[in-house]
């Protein structure tokens, strides 16, 4: 009985301060957003409560359309370039191929430099390099082709993660289904579609959600490759709601923006759940 | 029977696959380069650009430190990530430890991993603004500040590890020390937390790799402070940078290199810690 006192006591004590925490840092700042999306600060100075105004506003804000429409369009494109390509990397390095644990190490170096840095080097890249090879001005500096070169630059990275991924995956097929398959005359693409793909359907759904997410919330890579431009095309939300609630004095109007920003990931990861669970039943 | 296995190798994967290594080293080799030239040898043709340098002078590199004040921020970093990584090993264990033990049986524990782990969903843009306006409020607008959101930021990932990595370690371990008069505090650091490294090797790879890169949580709470991690001060001097590119391309490869030799020094453990943080 003393133990037992003991046991849960501590069991309490290691997990109240830690809680506590966890609300300061999540919680409490969640709520504040929340409140102030209700008012017209601007981030200093005082400020009236203005009921659902930023929210009514928000929906008819062309920037903010824009910075969805693009920030969609972008994760839509970079997910599945990214997938694809990190599926037939994965695919690669996983057969019975030479020098296979160093070409897999150097595959994964993208991923463990910094996003802001890369952007730089890219920056320079689709600056002078590209142009200087094709005639052509930057793409950087299109606003119908900036989004592109974003999507190049996050995917360069994303598929280093993906293909590890998909990798580890492809390393839980046993050996006995491909013979198995091979005596029923699979080979090739029917192969890959009817035994290897359904068989790692848990990590594609993994890697689906953690780049998907991960695109959504793009910033780096905008603040290092065009800042939002040309004209405003390449403003992802989360880049708006940093430039115009740090500084352009809508604190009140980009916290609307950032709770509804909150939804739509949340409603995100919750329909990529339940589609994955569901998929991953019928097996 | 040595013949017979090479001759199993793929070739043409192989070589596929080497090739495709260009779009990986290229963007590597073009910094290198351009940072160990001098400005007179970038003349505007591809070529100008891309050869490989007259001579292998440090002249860029030592004045890219001095502007970027280079020491300064790599000591930044190495402090916020180093503490952020102990800590988060201390904490997140700990807290993985409590709940796990009990989030089967009571339902207060079940409640604190679902609160804590649905922060998961939460993105950092919403938290951002609040966030600026409480650390200044509370005076810790600073490194400290930067390092308790770490720690928030990255607990739901880091308990669902441990608190999963806990199941495969049987309660009877624990019943063995009480019988030898342990308390479970003691029994905690001396028998659990030592069992559980394989995951605080997979903790601290990835939270060391997330915060080191980690660029917007620096640039909006120490912004005010005058402090730079090196991947902020990148951002930081690029108005000094100019059109120096060499300059720039030194002080890049120099934010680029210490996550490099890590890299090559513990390739296996971070590529383990990678995917074993992702895909439990």
């Amino acid at each position: 009985m003393k133990y037992s006192n003991d046991r849960q006591r501590t069991f309490m004590l290691m997990t109240i301060p830690v809680v506590l925490l966890f609300f300061a840092f999540n919680t409490l700042p969640l709520i504040k957003g929340f409140i102030y999306s209700f008012t017209n600060f601007k981030g200093y100075g005082t400020y009236d409560w203005v009921g659902f105004r930023n929210y009514i506003d928000l929906f008819q804000d062309a920037r903010v359309g824009k910075s969805y429409l693009f920030t969609l369009k972008m994760a839509v494109l970079a997910t599945i370039v990214t997938n694809v390509v990190s599926l037939i990397l994965a695919l690669g390095l996983n057969s019975k191929i030479r020098f296979k644990s160093a070409l897999r190490g150097m595959y994964f170096i993208p991923n463990i430099l910094g996003a802001l840095v890369v952007g730089y080097i890219f920056n320079y890249f689709f600056t002078y390099i590209l142009p200087s090879l094709f005639n052509t001005t930057s793409i950087l500096a299109s606003t119908t082709w900036a989004w592109v070169g974003i999507v190049v630059v996050c995917a360069w990275q994303a598929i280093a993660m993906n293909t590890i991924i998909y990798i580890s995956g492809l390393s839980t097929v046993p050996e006995e289904v491909y013979e198995a398959g091979s005596i029923d005359g699979a080979t090739g693409w029917s192969k890959f579609k009817n035994l290897t793909f359904p068989l790692i359907i848990p990590f594609f759904s993994i890697n689906m959600v953690l780049s998907g997410k991960n695109f959504l919330m793009v910033f780096d890579q905008i603040m290092a490759l065009t800042k939002g431009g040309p004209a405003q095309s390449t403003e992802s939300i989360s880049f708006l709601i940093y430039n115009n609630g740090m500084a352009g004095g809508q604190f009140g109007f980009q916290s609307a923006n950032a709770v509804v920003f909150f939804i739509v990931i949340v409603a995100f990861s919750v329909a990529q759940l339940r589609f994955t669970s569901s998929k991953e039943e019928q097996l | 029977m040595n013949v017979k296995v090479k001759e199993r190798y793929n070739w043409p994967v192989t070589i596929l696959l080497i090739l495709g290594l260009i779009t990986v080293i290229f963007p590597l080799y073009m910094t290198i380069v351009i940072a160990f030239k001098q400005p007179s040898e970038m003349t505007n043709s591809i070529a100008g650009i891309l050869s490989l340098p007259k001579s292998w002078s440090l002249s860029n590199f030592s004045e890219a430190m001095r502007v970027t004040d280079f020491w300064r921020s790599l000591r930044n970093s190495l402090l916020i990530t180093g503490v952020t990584v102990v800590l988060s090993i201390l904490l997140h264990s700990m807290v993985g430890y409590a709940i796990g033990r009990n989030k089967a049986k009571k339902k207060w524990y079940n409640l604190a991993y679902l609160y804590i782990v649905s922060g998961m969903f939460v993105p950092f843009a919403i938290l951002m603004m609040p966030l600026v306006k409480q650390t200044a409020q509370w005076g810790i607008a600073n490194i400290i500040g930067v390092i308790l959101c770490y720690l928030v930021f990255y607990m739901p990932m880091n308990l669902m590890l441990y608190s999963g990595y806990l199941v495969n370690i049987p309660v009877a371990l624990e019943e063995a020390a009480r019988v030898d008069g342990a308390t479970t505090w003691t029994t905690y650091w001396k028998i659990i937390f030592p069992i559980m490294s394989p995951m605080h090797a997979t903790v601290a790879v990835i939270t060391a790799l997330s915060v080191w890169n980690d660029v917007m949580t620096p640039l909006v709470i120490m912004s005010g402070s005058g402090l730079n991690t090196l991947p902020l001060a990148q951002m930081s001097f690029q108005t000094q940078f100019g059109t120096n590119y060499n300059l720039a391309f030194a002080s890049y490869l120099l934010a680029l290199l210490p996550l490099l030799i890590f890299y090559i020094i513990c390739q296996k453990q971070i590529l383990n810690g990678v995917v074993n943080g992702a895909v439990k």
